[in-house]
């Protein structure tokens, strides 16, 4: 009786223990102990929050593995960080780490403006960003174990994030109402394989976890999400650019457990102190939007 | 009808769920101490054992729940939940509690990282003879045992030792795997049927 590892089931399940729960980004150790106290079901190891690649420009790459080893020995919940779009090799290092997930992310500068990476060669599962289905479906195709609503990271402007939920979720439904002889057109519209397309259709909901990100500063902002379908949430710099990180972490967890209970929600919001200053989307030009990284 | 709840603070909540429902039992989510009324079953999902513990007492769950346990209400815990339900565990956070029913110690992350998950077909003496497809992810094991505590299946680690993954005592059922996510509802009928 052999012991298969790296199977789609383990990698999918892995994603499956993490719903309902919140993913925090952290710069160093202190952060991920904050993170991990607070609730996170996982946190994300990265050098530079979205917010400061955004105001320190310059290419973003993967982590130092120093950094990343570092925060691994000091938490025991689950470990993710980012490679770069389409760099293999960056993957290829994060998986020698052991990381739990990589996040083939947007929010890095892409090294590849054709292809992502193949994701099946790989033990160790991915999360990949999505704004609408057909690139939600192209990810799993190239072996995605988890999808993540890009949103429009390190503005903590939530619209975007509304934006991608809303749209691939709604396409979903509509995938869902279609008769069988209209999804081969559906799926040359999304530019998605047919066969994921057809599950989709008859499934009602994506075969792997979707979680959203980009732009989440606050509990009703988790909250909201939650109830848009969302399986769970990534906070990148709304967490730790904020005024008191400890109680606001605590609070976007409560907030996302239990997003159905406006008052729970309501005492997490009291008293937060500041939270992140952000940016609005709109105000942000074309070149710099992260969210159109990724095809 | 049987009613079973499924702990649903965080974790694979909806997979318990459709394997209740596909059970024939009737299947309902336990958030708040009174929605621990009233149920023939409890089962606690896989998830992060830190953050569901957390949720525990922010919510003021873990004394209800450890209450109605100790008063012998059904469990079941599948990875994260045999965490929760374990006397004492090793490798957790250094504040990390656990509800304290069932007389084993349980090793957190015991088979390592996610890139040592896997899958493997395991025998259950105690279900059929036939192999059950389990599914470990970053998975528990049992290290030491009660008197009192029957182990069903076992599996060789990478350190050449047998380690327990699936025990019962009396009306409280661990597992390290998943079975809630394979279709396969032998474990849940198990439960289901023969424990609540």
């Amino acid at each position: 009786m052999d012991q298969v590892t790296g199977t789609a089931r383990v990698k999918r399940g892995m994603a499956e223990m993490l719903k309902g729960g919140v993913i925090m980004d952290v710069v160093n150790v202190e952060q991920a102990r904050i993170a991990e106290d607070a609730g996170a079901v996982a946190v994300m190891a990265l050098e530079r929050v979205p917010a400061d690649i955004r105001a320190q420009g310059g290419v973003a790459r993967m982590s130092d593995p120093d950094m990343i080893e570092k925060i691994q020995a000091s938490v025991s919940i689950p470990v993710m960080a980012k490679a770069r779009i389409g760099h293999f090799a960056e993957a290829q290092i994060l998986e020698s780490l052991g990381v739990d997930y990589i996040d083939e992310s947007e929010v890095l500068t892409p090294a590849d403006f054709e292809h992502h990476i193949d994701k099946w060669n790989f033990t160790i599962p991915f999360v990949c960003g999505a704004t609408n289905l057909g690139e939600a479906l192209r990810r799993i195709n190239e072996g995605a174990a988890m999808i993540r609503s890009k949103g429009e990271a390190g503005t903590g402007d939530v619209s975007n994030a509304t934006t991608h939920i809303r749209t691939i979720t709604g396409e979903i439904r509509r995938l869902a109402s279609l008769r069988p002889e209209e999804l081969y057109v559906a799926a040359k519209d999304l530019q998605a394989p047919y066969a994921l397309v057809k599950e989709v259709a008859e499934t009602g909901k994506l075969p792997v976890v979707l979680f959203t990100a980009g732009g989440i500063a606050t509990p009703a902002d988790a909250a909201m999400m939650m109830q848009l379908g969302a399986d769970g949430v990534f906070i990148g710099s709304g967490i730790f650019k904020s005024g008191n990180p400890a109680q606001r972490a605590a609070a976007c967890v409560k907030a996302t457990t239990f997003f159905n209970d406006a008052k729970v929600v309501a005492d997490a919001s009291r008293g937060l102190g500041e939270a992140m200053v952000g940016i609005n989307v709109a105000d942000i030009p074309a070149p710099h939007r992260l969210a159109e990284r990724g095809w | 009808m049987k009613r079973i709840g499924v702990l649903a603070l965080q974790g694979d909540v909806r997979e318990h769920i459709f394997a209740i429902e596909n059970c024939g039992a009737f299947a309902t989510e336990v958030k708040r101490p009174g929605d621990l009324e009233n149920l023939d079953g409890l089962i606690i999902p896989g998830g992060e054992s830190t953050t569901i513990a957390k949720l525990l007492r922010i919510f003021e769950l873990f004394e209800p729940l450890q209450k109605a346990l100790t008063n012998g209400l059904p469990v079941y815990g599948s990875c994260a939940g045999m965490i929760l339900l374990a006397n004492k565990i090793i490798d957790g956070t250094s504040d990390q509690e656990t509800l304290e029913v069932i007389d084993i110690t349980v090793k957190r992350n015991a088979f390592g990282r996610q890139v040592d998950s896997f899958e493997q077909e395991l025998l259950i003496p105690e279900i059929d003879s036939k192999p059950f497809n389990a599914i470990f992810i970053r998975a528990p094991w049992i290290e030491q045992i009660g008197a009192d505590v029957k182990s069903l299946a076992e599996i060789k680690s990478s350190d050449g030792l047998m380690h327990s993954v699936l025990a019962r005592e009396k009306n409280i059922l661990v597992s390290s795997f998943h079975p809630e996510l394979t279709g396969d509802l032998r474990v849940h009928r198990y439960f289901i049927d023969k424990i609540c």
